[in-house]
């Protein structure tokens, strides 16, 4: 596969990829590099761009070349590439690669099974496909902020968007799920075909229960939920930090009286009834809430989850390095790299039996793999690889 | 390929929620025929509540929700607690390439149709278990919706205000994982395509999330740093301005960022206060950051009587990634969605014209596609067990009776 990016998106697409065993080729700029080489975090806070904690993230069992097809030879080198590959993921604003030439009519010429995806912030028709977004716009303008009453509900202030990474891997991993079943369909009618990935639609559709909702004759979302009406979901404040307790069953409503041992007073104020539970929530939030507050996240989780009453502690990203439950799946794992040292990093959220995640190599330096590329795969002779590189071609 | 790239493919579910049915609903999207294994004995209950909307559905033929996540797909009815319902549900899976199944995880073993079960009526199956904590491990028999995960995974943690609690996340969560288990079970049958052999998926829920907050466990992992709500701010700690910022209207806002000199000259351009482009604490990226709460104070003095609209129209000319922040009401209505058909209506027997979003990708040669709407309970059973497993009516007539199919 060959990975020509510039943001986020495409490159978390090829690491699920090229996690699972593909071969997957980074295209970055030659000198500089890929924009994630300069992004935090970095061991001790200082920038080097073989240290980023997001490029060593993004790019782990890749292959990495530098190449800039803006040049006609690196163009010619790049048109040679995708000649070889079954995938190509690109994620420049719409026309980017028809105007270089290396758009996917130009490339299917030459490579019929060609399976190409384009994740663009809206897609490559429509009338916003020119405009720009950053994450935070995608997440705004795809209605994660206010769709979703839970994280910003006082409107004084600003809703705010899923924090993490969450919304520029979104579109990656949907784009990734199309891929395969391109390259599924490709080994029977031996076809290649353009995939085309949306930003905004694919973080809109991680809310499509939610956005459909006025559509269909219900409520405008406003921000402000009716948290205190409910009891299906509440986060409570605890000893030692937070926990959030779901129980939308009646049987996990009923362990959830014998995990706070005042039977007797549930018994009187609560309507058996789901979702509303009681007659009174703000006293009843108040006397969970008093008893979560004697307790520990552990103390709480532990007794209620041996009752299937579902609470899960609020952890940090200290707490689940140093979960149990990590540390028995070997979800972080350690890596050599050459320049970064030994580290740890997250591996896989899935185990296969018979093709198991597996760490074959750190991410790559700037222009790690030219040689093998170049002159193993393109016959290019060292001489001429030196020509290149003295032209800024690679 | 006229229902999409995975025509041919047929997948047996036992599955209900959101993270299990919207996997398989991936699938379906993408031409796969996806078979639902249900029982009156325990209704799934995205076709009886919606956690959104608190909404309780008089009849599970009639849930929203559940059309959302089920579209394309069958169902059939088996009681599973019962011996000879666990052995139909041997010959479906002797009939698919692919089964998911998202129980607590023990549950579908107990009743004798776990993966070795499965394995031995169809070697060569795939078989994805989706669970909260995974199949292993010390917390592997927690039980935990989206909210339970997205906390435990990290993600709450660092979603909100600095200065507020952590925040509940929802559904959209499920989705999340859902679409990690759609991806790890096309590998797995891309697999099977050159090798000939199948295999097994223990697909965590909560894991799929950490994934997701990769640069806090980075920072964790590499500077012992806690990273924790930052609201709006840049993940990387680049770019600013990078907030929401208000407009006229009730609830009404634009997101704006800015990654360079370039785009940052051009929003002073449009603020009509060319000056700050040459003001020192606004003069380059790093100090932008630095004086990123006056950045926010001038724009939002500036912004909070314009129209979101307007002034995302008028920023986008200039360069400046601008978009306002959309509730469901103005997502329907937005004509960039309306033009792309990215909300459809689907006909459904009880809910009339559903509303529901198209799937999340164009493909140009086997577009994906919604063909119907999602299944009422048992519907397909009759069909089902006629025609693809050879069952005579008289015999589905007395299963019923004897509540095995039910």
């Amino acid at each position: 596969m060959l990975d020509y990016c510039g943001t986020r998106s495409g490159p978390y697409c090829t690491k699920l990829m090229a996690d699972l065993g593909a071969e997957v080729i980074h295209v970055e700029p030659p000198k500089t590099g890929d924009d994630a080489r300069r992004s935090p975090p970095f061991p001790g806070d200082v920038s080097h761009p073989e240290k980023s904690g997001l490029f060593l993230f993004l790019n782990t069992n890749k292959l990495g070349i530098t190449l800039n097809p803006r040049l006609p030879q690196g163009k010619e080198i790049f048109e040679k590439l995708a000649r070889k590959v079954d995938v190509l993921v690109e994620d420049w604003p719409p026309g980017h690669m028809e105007e270089l030439g290396l758009g996917y009519d130009d490339l299917r010429e030459r490579n019929p099974g060609l399976v190409m995806a384009s994740i663009t912030p809206f897609g490559r028709s429509g009338p916003y496909k020119d405009y720009s977004a950053y994450p935070l716009n995608i997440a705004h303008v795809s209605g994660q902020a206010n769709v979703l009453p839970l994280p910003s509900p006082d409107l004084e202030r600003a809703p705010t968007m899923i924090g993490g990474n969450c919304t520029e891997y979104d579109p990656g991993q949907t784009a990734a799920v199309a891929i395969l079943a391109a390259l599924y369909s490709r080994a029977i009618t031996g076809k290649g075909q353009l995939v085309e990935v949306s930003m905004q639609e694919a973080v809109l559709s991680m809310q499509r229960v939610e956005a459909v909702i006025p559509a269909n004759g219900g409520d405008v979302s406003t921000r402000k939920g009716p948290e205190t009406e409910r009891l299906i979901t509440v986060m409570f404040p605890c000893k030692d930090g937070h926990v959030v307790m779901v129980t939308p069953l009646q049987h996990q409503w009923e362990a959830l009286m014998k995990l706070i041992g005042n039977t007797a007073w549930f018994e009187k104020k609560s309507s058996a009834k789901p979702p509303v539970r009681a007659e009174d929530p703000e006293a009843m939030i108040e006397l969970i809430g008093s008893w979560m507050k004697k307790h520990t996240r552990e103390e709480i989780c532990s007794r209620a989850q041996a009752l299937s009453c579902p609470i899960s502690p609020i952890s940090s990203s200290e707490d689940v390095v140093n979960s149990e439950q990590m540390k028995a799946r070997e979800i972080f794992v350690d890596l050599e790299h050459p320049e970064a040292g030994r580290l740890r990093i997250p591996s896989a959220p899935y185990h296969f039996s018979k093709t198991p995640w597996m760490l074959e190599r750190a991410a790559p330096l700037l222009g790690e793999h030219n040689r093998t590329i170049y002159c193993e795969r393109l016959g290019f002779g060292s001489e001429e690889l030196k020509a290149l590189q003295e032209a800024g071609v690679i | 390929m006229d229902n999409g790239p995975l025509e041919g493919v047929r997948v047996t579910e036992f599955t209900s929620a959101w993270a299990g049915p919207y996997a398989t609903c991936l699938l379906g999207f993408l031409g796969a025929e996806i078979i639902k294994v249900e029982s009156r004995k325990r209704i799934d209950h995205a076709r009886l509540v919606s956690f959104t909307t608190s909404t309780d559905f008089s009849n599970p033929d009639q849930s929203p929700v559940f059309n959302s996540l089920n579209l394309n797909k069958q169902s059939v009815c088996l009681n599973l607690t019962q011996p000879r319902a666990v052995e139909i549900a041997k010959q479906l899976i002797s009939k698919s390439d692919v089964v998911v199944e998202n129980m607590r995880p023990g549950v579908i073993g107990r009743l004798g149709l776990d993966y070795q079960a499965a394995r031995e009526v169809k070697p060569d199956i795939i078989y994805l278990s989706s669970s909260s904590c995974g199949q292993t491990g010390p917390h592997r028999e927690y039980v935990g919706y989206a909210p339970n995960f997205a906390s435990a995974a990290g993600l709450s943690y660092v979603t909100g205000y600095p200065d507020w609690p952590p925040s509940i996340l929802s559904g959209a969560i499920d989705l999340r994982s859902a679409t990690a288990a759609a991806f790890s079970t096309l590998a797995a049958l891309l697999c099977r395509q050159r090798t000939g052999e199948g295999q097994y998926i223990d697909l965590a829920s909560q894991e799929t999330i950490v994934m997701l907050n990769s640069n806090a466990l980075m920072d964790y992992l590499m500077n012992q740093r806690v990273q924790t709500r930052r609201g709006n701010r840049d993940v990387c700690d680049r770019m600013a301005p990078h907030n929401c910022y208000r407009c006229r209207g009730d609830d009404n806002w634009i997101s704006i960022a800015v990654a360079n000199d370039r785009e940052w000259r051009a929003l002073c351009g449009a603020m009509g206060k060319p000056e700050l482009a040459e003001d020192e604490r606004f003069a380059e990226a790093e100090t932008r950051w630095k004086h990123q709460e006056e950045l926010d104070r001038i724009i939002s003095d500036w912004s909070s009587d314009k129209d979101d609209y307007e002034l995302m129209h008028e920023l986008q000319r200039l360069g400046v990634a601008a978009t306002p922040s959309l509730s469901n009401k103005a997502l329907f209505q937005d004509p960039h969605l309306e033009e792309r058909g990215t909300f459809v209506q689907v006909d459904h027997p009880l809910l009339k014209k559903d509303w529901v979003l198209s799937p999340p990708w164009k493909m140009s040669g086997t577009p994906p596609s919604i063909r119907r709407h999602a299944p009422s309970l048992g519907e397909h059973s009759q069909r089902i067990f006629q025609e693809l497993l050879q069952m005579s009516a008289a015999e589905i007539e007395t299963l019923k009776e004897e509540q095995v199919i039910y």
